[in-house]
């Protein structure tokens, strides 16, 4: 492989340094460095969105450039995230149990930490056993290889099924969207082994860095998210550009022409939805550690709605756009919600924009689809007019 | 002649009743026992009065079990008394006289709780006669709620005399419980309990499960009584389980549990070592146990038991359950008739299975009928369809606020909700969805916002918490045909409701003119416009009927659910699976969709009834691997129309 196709893409470059710029002031501006322009609070934020923009791209690509409308790609980071919250919260609670039990005279047996752990993380759903599912939640490098291969095996086979009995289109979308479904009620059980809806908490404490402030770690994770969505970026322009992105745009355009010119279009749609799959669980292992709590609430069906719908607000089949769509309308939707904004007096009535934002949101896909298709992305193509 | 006859006999008893003397001798013959009554004591004063046959027996009793009795300190006589502030009105046993006077000299009889029982079972014989139908109701309802061997006679002998029907058979019915629980011969016994075999009443279960009832055992020898069933270990009972029973049968001595050897390690650490090892060794198990076996040795702490005498202590003895029921052919009795039941409830349960998928069946049926009317047959994803049923639900909420009267209010929220469910779907079809037939995936975004807007709307406007939508009082309750076979009025209106769409849909889609010529534009647009017919019209009016049967549907989803801004979206991911499910693109699809859906949510919520959540999960998986094997739904379209 060759850098060429950086060459002849010149949007990678010129997000690459926006990328660049934009981590270097929050660096610099953060409160781990001194300046303490910007508050821990804000660069958990802006961490996380960084990885939401990595799952958007990750969306764009197999939606805006395959085709594939999925509505599964967010229970894919929520895979990623229990994944390494498991690691999180198991070593963490090991920390707690030994440095309480070291006090007694006997030192405890292998059994007594386990039982000990067991209970303090299974307490809340009546339980104190692992279940099967945390058989390697004690070491960090299995856990880490699951956040890649869960959602990998995951993505392989329900994509083998569905694309090798020909599911397409609408039908598509709503399998991917079941598919969601019951991850997440799997997931709302008690007996499902992860904690049931309490979700696993406590992610933000990472074992091991107990004396380093939250500053210093939310700087840490904000630098590894703008690390991996340059990385994924790269991936995703490498996959998108060439002849395997020319064959990629034709299935989205005519999959049955695709198919006549004798491509196998089955492996090239497989290919693409396992890959995004295993970057939106990574994505997922990133932001959880920030945000510090999962649970299923945040896999369920309307999240991957949302994921589909920044894309398209960003502009779809351009990487840049997905970035777009997801930074603006996740930090507008916490600065709406979060009680940002200030309300707006009409005299007769007062709209307080925590009620009226998730209003303004929908009228305005609405309105993105209806009037710009292309999405905000479509007004570079005004800037930037090509040479005829 | 036996009029007359009759006559005679009844003008004899009025003059016995005539010459027989006053309560109140009776009364003062036991006036002890009656004034200070124990358990064993007022036994004796009862005979008596029962004994005396006197009409004045039962009110008596009544009142003196709801301590409305008096006595004169002065001679000892007794009143009915009825005391306000410092004033008591006395009345006369016999006569019925009624004085006023002061509380003061005289007493309130209060006997204690086991009096009071003892003379509430002699009263029962009384109330099963009594000719007023409540009071022997509330006898028999007595009798069920707490059955005793003393009743059985004298209800066996009420039941000749009892001249209502219905009273009739559940005193018959009653009868043999109690007999199958006390009667004295044991044939009796047997008989009844053979006559419980055709009764599925839980009450009848009771009975019978509490003549079975077993006490578990333990034996070193050959078990003896009346054995239900021989234990294996490994099989009905874990080994721990087993041993707890030989500790609580004091046949093996206990075990120490794993926190008592690490705190008796611990009470004995002397220099740092317990039984001659380091402290710090003893992290294992292994190393734990030397150490105790070393203190043990050494007599300062019971021995252990190690899990090879548990085994020797389990295998030479046998587990068993015994009959609290020595004799083995009662019980053999009870437990042939209790299999005959069972035989029956577990068929009566499926039936009730089977009402209860098809009461689900019909309310997805419902929530999808629209659906598969825009979706289905336009092609239009609307993720808006779950805030339609929304909307018709708070159509019928608002209704309500203005209509006190509920059948009314749901006659006019009916229609009402269709309306209003129309105008949107034709606003939204006119608006939004006209732009977008040439982009299908997109409408899924645009609708999908109009959802979250709509649905952040009925926030705002009717806030947060669930709204009632109450039914008419008709519609109340439930239809019991039997203990297990029930189902709510409400299950079966919309039953009918959802016959009636069915109905509806196909006489519109198939014998009107609109029918013809929305199947005209869905097959060929452009054929159906060059034959006259205008695409935008049946486009607008066809995706109006699919929203405006949602509106139907959130009436009477919301009738037997809550009403609350997210209720439709519980069901629009249901909803679009059943479509899918079914085959799109047809009502019949629609239907064996959702009775295919319902019927099994309830088989698995059956096979796993303690938790919902994984029913649904795995019927969600199950609709997965269906689609992969047969991706054009159950009902699949052929021809050209399938082409896409």
């Amino acid at each position: 492989m060759t850098t060429g196709f950086l060459v002849t893409n010149r949007s990678v470059r010129w997000f690459l340094l926006a990328l660049a710029l934009f981590t270097a002031v929050v660096a610099f501006g953060s409160e781990a460095s001194g300046a303490g322009l910007i508050s821990t609070s804000l660069v958990k934020t802006l961490g996380k969105t960084l990885c939401l923009c990595l799952i958007a791209v990750a969306m764009d690509v197999v939606w805006g450039y395959c085709g594939i409308l999925s509505l599964g790609h967010f229970a894919f980071f929520g895979i990623g995230g229990y994944a390494i919250g498991m690691w999180l919260m198991y070593a963490r609670t090991e920390g707690i149990v030994m440095s309480s039990l070291s006090g007694q005279v006997i030192p405890p047996t292998p059994q007594e930490v386990s039982d000990a752990i067991g209970s303090q993380i299974f307490g809340v759903v009546g339980s104190s056993d692992f279940p099967l599912v945390w058989a390697f939640a004690d070491s960090l490098s299995l856990q880490l290889l699951m956040v890649i291969v869960v959602p990998g095996l995951l993505a392989l086979v329900f994509g083998w099924l569905a694309f090798r009995s020909r599911v397409t289109g609408v039908y598509l979308s709503i399998l991917t969207q079941a598919m969601t479904l019951a991850l997440s009620l799997y997931l709302f059980q008690n007996d499902s082994g992860l904690r049931g809806n309490n979700g696993l908490s406590g992610l933000q404490n990472i074992p091991g860095f107990e004396g380093t402030s939250q500053a210093t770690i939310s700087l840490v994770f904000f630098l590894a998210s703008a690390c991996a969505l340059a990385l994924g970026y790269i991936l995703f322009a490498w996959v998108v550009a060439g002849k395997m992105g020319s064959v990629v745009k034709g299935i989205r355009d005519n999959e049955a022409r695709v198919r006549f010119l004798g491509y196998r279009v089955e492996g090239y749609k497989l290919f693409v939805f396992t890959l995004t799959a295993v970057v939106s669980g990574i994505a997922g292992a990133l932001y959880y550690p920030q945000a510090g709590i999962i649970n299923p609430a945040e896999i369920a069906p309307i999240a991957s709605i949302y994921l589909a719908v920044w894309v398209a607000i960003g502009g779809r089949g351009r990487l840049y756009g997905a970035v777009i769509g997801a930074a603006l309308v996740s930090l507008l939707s916490s600065w709406f919600t979060g009680g940002g904004a200030p309300d707006v007096n009409l005299g007769i009535y007062r709209i307080q924009w925590t009620d009226w934002w998730l209003v303004l949101l929908g009228l305005s896909f609405v309105g993105v689809t209806l009037f710009f298709p292309k999405g905000i992305g479509g007004l570079f193509d005004y800037i930037v007019r090509k040479p005829s | 002649m036996l009029r007359i006859l009759a006559a005679l006999i009844l003008s004899l008893g009025f003059a016995a009743l005539a010459q027989a003397q006053d309560l109140q001798p009776v009364l003062q013959d036991h006036a002890d026992e009656i004034a200070k009554p124990s358990r064993s004591s007022v036994s004796t004063a009862l005979d008596a009065l029962i004994a005396s046959g006197l009409p004045q027996v039962t009110p008596f009793l009544e009142a003196w079990t709801d301590k409305g009795i008096w006595q004169r300190d002065a001679d000892g006589m007794f009143f009915y008394g009825n005391a306000k502030g410092s004033d008591l009105t006395l009345r006369n046993i016999d006569t019925g006289a009624e004085t006023t006077v002061s509380t003061v000299g005289h007493t309130e009889l209060r006997p204690n709780g086991g009096v009071r029982r003892v003379i509430g079972t002699a009263l029962v014989q009384f109330q099963l006669a009594d000719p007023d139908i409540t009071r022997r109701l509330s006898a028999i309802d007595s009798i069920a709620r707490r059955p005793d061997a003393d009743q059985l006679i004298p209800l066996l002998g009420s039941i000749d005399t009892e001249p209502d029907p219905t009273l009739k058979a559940r005193k018959i019915q009653l009868a043999n419980f109690l007999s199958a629980s006390f009667a004295e011969d044991v044939a009796d016994r047997i008989a009844a309990i053979d006559s419980l075999a055709r009764d599925t009443s839980i009450e009848a279960r009771a009975v019978l499960n509490q003549i079975l009832s077993v006490s578990s055992q333990v034996t070193a020898d050959e078990p003896t009584g009346g054995i239900a069933r021989i234990l294996s270990v490994g099989r009905d009972l874990t080994e721990a389980e087993a041993y707890e029973r030989l500790v609580a049968a004091n046949l093996a001595p206990p075990t120490i549990p794993p926190v008592a050897i690490r705190d008796a390690l611990a009470a004995n650490v002397i220099e740092g070592r317990v039984g001659g090892i380091p402290t710090a060794q003893l992290g294992t198990d292994a190393t734990r146990a030397q150490a105790y076996a070393a203190l043990a040795a050494s007599g300062s702490v019971l021995p252990f038991v190690t899990p090879q005498d548990q085994s020797t202590a389990i295998a030479n003895h046998t587990f068993y359950e015994a009959y609290d029921q020595d004799d083995t052919a009662i019980t053999d009795a009870a437990r042939a008739a209790l299999s005959s039941v069972e035989t029956r409830v577990a068929a009566s349960r499926f039936a009730d299975l089977a009402l209860d998928g098809l009461s689900l069946a019909s309310i997805y049926f419902l929530a999808a009928i629209g659906l598969a009317i825009t979706f289905g047959v336009m092609g239009v994803i609307n993720m808006a369809h779950g805030e339609f049923i929304m909307m018709g639900a708070y159509t019928g909420y608002v209704v309500q606020q203005f209509v006190p009267d509920y059948t009314l209010s749901i006659i006019i929220a009916l229609p009402l909700a269709f309306a209003v469910t129309f105008g949107a779907g034709v606003a939204m079809e006119r608006l939004v969805i006209r732009h977008l037939y040439h982009r299908p995936l997109e409408t899924l975004l645009a609708t999908f916002g109009i959802s979250i807007a709509l649905q952040q709307l009925a926030k705002n406007i009717f806030g947060t918490q669930a709204r009632p939508l109450t039914s008419p009082g008709w519609l109340d309750g439930a239809w019991v045909l039997s203990d297990v076979i029930q189902i709510s009025y409400i299950r079966i209106a919309i039953f009918v409701l959802a016959l009636l769409f069915l109905g509806l849909i196909l006489y519109i889609l198939k014998r009107t003119r609109l029918g013809l010529e929305v199947r005209a534009v869905t097959q060929n647009p452009g054929m159906a416009a060059s034959m006259g017919i205008d695409p935008d019209r049946i486009n607008m009016m066809t995706f109006g009927l699919g929203s405006g049967i949602a509106g139907i549907a959130g009436v009477a989803i919301g009738l037997y659910a809550k009403v609350t801004s997210e209720m439709g979206a519980d069901y629009i991911v249901q909803s679009f699976m059943t479509v899918v499910v079914g085959g799109v693109g047809n009502v019949w699809g629609t239907l064996a969709g959702a009775s295919l859906i319902g019927f099994l949510q309830k088989g698995i919520e059956w096979l796993n009834p303690s938790n919902t959540l994984a029913a649904q999960t795995y019927m969600v998986l199950f609709i997965i691997l269906f689609i992969q094997f047969r991706p054009k739904g159950i009902v699949a379209q052929k021809g050209r129309a399938a082409a896409d």
